[in-house]
């Protein structure tokens, strides 16, 4: 297999890896990295599980090739937390008992994130539409609904 | 301040997760996210492409010669059979296959790339049998065994096998006289319905990493229900000791059932014999998640109901076919519990029922949220509407008049406990406005309502344990050792309310010892049948009781008081008597000096507690009848709204009500959390889900062709709502909430389409296609 050297930033940090043409960016994360936080529910680009933020684009991490994020810009979960940038959502998540399992938990919170990036208000019917990739078994998705409305309220 | 009203500060708060935290900061550890260096290895599972056949040989030779492969196992290296309530499975296939996804070889090897290119390296050959995949017809008495030794397996003494049959269980009751309550009946109503197999879903697959040191010791890191039982079946399929197996569970990515009992578990420990020192990883991918997962059995039932002319229900026959699949391990006390509870939530005289669990050479059988009760009320909950039909009563009066209400003698002889099923009832026929039609959006649409009644009971062994320990630290905390796990549903939270409660200290002061170590953790049976708040939280409430008199013991002691009059609030003992005042942590650990330095009085405190119900009873196995059947019921009920399309038989559900009586809501915001996604996942199996064979092979074994709920999917309205009667043998009166909300559903949301379009569909899912060429059919007749 022939391997490239990829050189991009994580969280912020820089960072420089070996990489085979066919890891995935789910791969690189999880096993290269070990930043867990990101989750596998599928590998096939249907859960958003491991949905992460590539150059602030939310995208499931699992569908992307490691040799593809060269010179890119990568957030996880992790990231986002260290940052404080997560805070409010997070806030809104534990308020309204919006985790149950926890493991669709990160690819929801990064989904919903970008979200409010772009949009600061959106509708419940778009956010909807937001998180339709994100599956969930747990919850019923009615106060992941609510509470990305509730941390997009000030 | 009355212990009452301290208590109650605690219990029936809306306390914040005690996971969230980790939850959301991508901290949380699941399995598949320890991290074990490099000696790890990775195993793949060599698969039966055949529903049913026998092996001729295998070779492996070419596969072990591979660089990088480490171990491979077949049938041959294990002879043993595991099993929870019958012993009719291996680990691996030995001589025969019987499902499609049967593991019949492994492969441990430095990567998963090198372990799969191994299993291409490995050549089965086998003679392929006659397969059955309808329990109708394995039922026929000239139908292949898939089982021809089932006489021979080890099975609990509530189970009945036939053996020379490929009937695994057959449970019945007979209760009343039937021919004469057929008489006496002025209505009947016949009717069969089918509920296929759908899977559980998780988000996170099943995993498991196994290690097997020098001295043959077994350390298995799972994502479990059910750590205590793993630990408990490996030991004995391997005839060790459970103290010689060690299972460690951290978060666990959704359960609903198939994280219970062992599954695929034991295949990384048979590998992991055979490379001492490595630790051996096996994940499933999301499709053998889907195809060799167990799955919720398929069920075809057949029900007969009665009335007299009052609208009394006088009589039920109810036949039900379990499809257990090719092993029945788990499958068979599902059908038993299809059986005692085959009623519904109905008074009814005289009961005749027969469930049969049925071996088919189908994928594998075994718990999912509701442990058959879901597929049981979607029949019965559609047949007392057309019964209700049939003597042209309203459908809530006809179910007013029939409930179980408290003293009411079951089917199975027990005697009810009090029970708000009634106070469901009403609050889901206010809150859909039930008698009121609804205006349809658009001429072409129509609009129903339906509603569904449901109950369960815990599904288990007469007599599983709990335990808890309450261990304190130097400055007042303490570490709450469970065995019940967290799988979503809010276990931790709970345990943590419980034991704050019972003690007197407050919330934050609690801290769950995780993950689960069954070394350390204390017993637990398994986290299922919707038993935890009830069974672990008496276990906590037990050690809490423990350690008070042991706190109470040393400080009366110290001050020369009676026991009698300390108390515990917020972490300080004091004497109702004198006004005498001691913070916890000044003495849990070093105790209390005796004056003028002569000494000590204590040392460390550590609470202990168990619960178990004594009091379940055998049932006699040709009547069904026996003095208590199962500790208690949960029961409830649900109200839907639906808008179907007449055009493109597309369905839209306006409204979905849940009420159910929880005894009491420890923590209501978390009940209310249980009601709502399982709503939302039986919603999900009534319109969507349904894992579709093709002679024995899954056509959708992904989530583009298997479609689970989504935000697009979800009702215009939700509501959920709690009644609380207390149960008498529950902490504060609580019981179990985790299963019940999906239970009633499908045969709900069929109810309101019947109302709607009067179609009755002969089984889930309500598809826009089905509903479609029904709705085209039925304008054909009127034509
Ligand atoms: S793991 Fe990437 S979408 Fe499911
Ligand atoms: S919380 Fe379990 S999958 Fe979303």
């Amino acid at each position: 297999m022939k391997m490239h050297t990829i050189n991009f930033t994580i969280n912020g940090r820089k960072e420089s890896l070996k990489v085979s043409s066919n890891l995935t960016l789910l791969h690189m994360i999880r096993e290269n990295l070990a930043l867990t936080g990101t989750k596998n529910g599928c590998e096939a680009g249907e859960c958003g599980a491991c949905t992460v933020l590539l150059n602030g684009e939310p995208v499931n991490s699992c569908m992307v090739l490691a040799v593809e994020c060269d010179r890119a810009e990568i957030m996880t979960v992790e990231g986002l937390t260290e940052n404080g940038e997560l805070a409010r959502l997070q806030e809104s998540f534990k308020n309204l008992n919006a985790v149950q399992c926890g493991f669709c938990t990160p690819g929801m919170l990064i989904t919903a994130y970008e979200l409010l990036q772009r949009n600061p208000h959106p509708t419940p019917s778009e956010i909807k539409e937001a998180l339709v990739g994100n599956l969930c078994r747990c919850t019923g998705y009615e106060r992941i609904i609510q509470a990305v409305e509730q941390a997009s309220g000030e | 301040m009355k212990k009452s009203q301290k208590i109650l500060a605690l219990i029936g708060t809306n306390i914040p997760r005690v996971d969230i935290q980790e939850k959301m900061t991508g901290e949380a550890l699941f399995t598949d996210d320890i991290q074990f260096g490099v000696k790890l290895l990775y195993a793949r599972i060599k698969r039966s492409p055949h529903a049913h056949a026998l092996i001729k040989s295998i070779d492996t030779s070419r596969a072990e010669k591979l660089p990088g492969v480490r171990a491979v196992v077949t049938g041959a290296d294990f002879s043993g059979r595991i099993g929870l309530y019958l012993k009719d499975r291996h680990i691996i296939a030995r001589n025969r296959v019987r499902y499609i996804g049967e593991p019949v070889a492994g492969v441990a090897a430095v990567s998963e790339a090198v372990a799969e290119k191994a299993l291409d390296l490995i050549q089965v050959e086998y003679e392929p049998l006659p397969a059955l995949f309808l329990p109708q017809d394995a039922i026929k008495p000239d139908a292949p065994l898939i089982h021809p030794d089932l006489g021979e397996y080890e099975v609990v003494n509530f189970i009945f096998p036939k053996p020379g049959t490929n009937i695994s269980n057959h449970f019945k009751i007979r209760k009343g006289d039937m021919k004469n309550a057929w008489k006496n009946c002025a209505a009947i109503v016949e009717n069969e319905y089918y509920i296929p197999h759908i899977q559980h879903v998780p988000l996170e697959t099943h995993v498991a990493v196994a290690k097997v040191d020098l001295s043959g010791k077994i350390t298995l890191w799972t994502s479990s229900q059910s750590p205590f039982a793993q630990r408990d079946l490996i030991a004995k399929t391997w005839g060790m000791s459970p103290a010689d197996i060690k299972v460690i569970s951290p978060y666990v990515g959704g359960g609903f059932g198939c994280k219970a009992g062992v599954t695929m578990e034991a295949l990384p420990v048979l590998l992991a014999m055979k490379v001492k020192g490595c630790p051996v990883k096996l994940r499933l991918t999301r499709e053998e998640e889907f195809y060799t997962n167990f799955v919720r059995q398929a069920l075809l039932i057949r029900l007969k109901m009665g009335c007299d002319a009052e609208g009394n229900i006088l009589a039920m026959e109810n036949t039900m076919y379990w499809d257990g699949g090719a092993s029945t391990e788990y499958g068979v006390n599902i059908t038993r519990a299809g059986g005692y509870s085959s009623t519904g939530p109905y008074d009814i005289p005289n009961v005749k029922t027969d469930s049969y669990c049925v071996y088919t050479n189908n994928t594998i059988g075994g718990p999912y949220r509701g442990f058959g009760m879901s597929e049981l009320h979607t029949g019965i909950e559609q047949c007392v509407d057309e019964l209700a039909n049939k003597i042209k009563m309203d459908k809530v009066a006809f179910r007013m008049r029939n409930v179980v209400e408290s003293g009411d003698i079951l089917a199975t002889g027990m005697v009810m406990h009090p029970t708000g099923i009634k106070a469901c009832i009403e609050k889901v026929a206010e809150a859909i406005e039930w008698g009121k039609p609804s205006e349809p959006s658009a001429p072409h649409k129509k609009r129903g309502k339906g509603i569904a009644l449901m109950w369960k009971a815990p599904a288990m062994p007469p007599n599983p344990g709990s335990s808890a320990t309450l261990k304190f630290n130097s400055d007042g905390t303490v570490f709450l050792s469970i065995g019940g796990q967290e799988i979503g549903q809010g276990a931790f939270t709970v345990a943590a309310q419980i034991a704050a409660a019972g003690l007197g200290v407050p919330m934050d002061w609690i801290r769950i010892s995780k993950p689960l170590d069954t070394d350390y953790s204390s017993y637990e049976w398994q986290t299922v049948a919707s038993r935890i708040t009830w069974t672990m939280g008496n276990a906590i409430l037990d050690a809490a009781k423990d350690a008070r008199k042991q706190i109470f013991k040393i400080v009366a002691k110290a001050w020369k008081e009676n026991k009698k009059d300390l108390e515990i609030k917020d972490g300080i003992v004091y004497s109702t008597n004198t006004d005498k005042k001691i913070s916890l942590k000044d003495f849990v650990i070093t105790g209390i000096p005796k004056k003028k330095d002569q000494g000590w009085i204590g040392g460390p405190i550590i609470g202990r507690g168990k619960f178990m119900p004594t009091y379940v009873t055998g049932l006699d196995k040709d009547t069904g009848q026996g003095k208590r059947a199962v500790v208690h019921y949960t029961t409830g009920a649900q109200g839907f709204i639906v808008e179907v399309d007449t055009l493109t038989g597309k369905l839209e559900i306006i409204k979905a009500v849940s009420a159910f009586d929880v005894g009491k809501a420890i923590n209501p915001d978390l009940v209310k959390a249980q009601i709502e996604g399982g709503m939302v996942q039986g919603i999900s199996s009534a319109l969507f889900e349904q894992l579709v064979f093709k002679e024995g092979v899954l056509q959708n074994p992904n989530f583009v062709d298997y479609r689970i709920a989504t935000t697009m999917d979800l009702p215009d309205k939700m509501e959920s709502y709690y009644i609380e009667v207390p149960q008498d043998d529950g902490p504060f009166g609580a019981r179990g909430i985790g299963e019940h909300p999906m239970v009633p559903t499908i045969a709900a949301i069929a109810n309101a389409i019947n109302d709607a379009v009067g179609i009755r569909l002969e089984g889930p899912p309500f598809t826009a296609e089905k509903l479609f060429m029904a709705i085209k059919a039925q304008n054909k007749s009127v034509d």
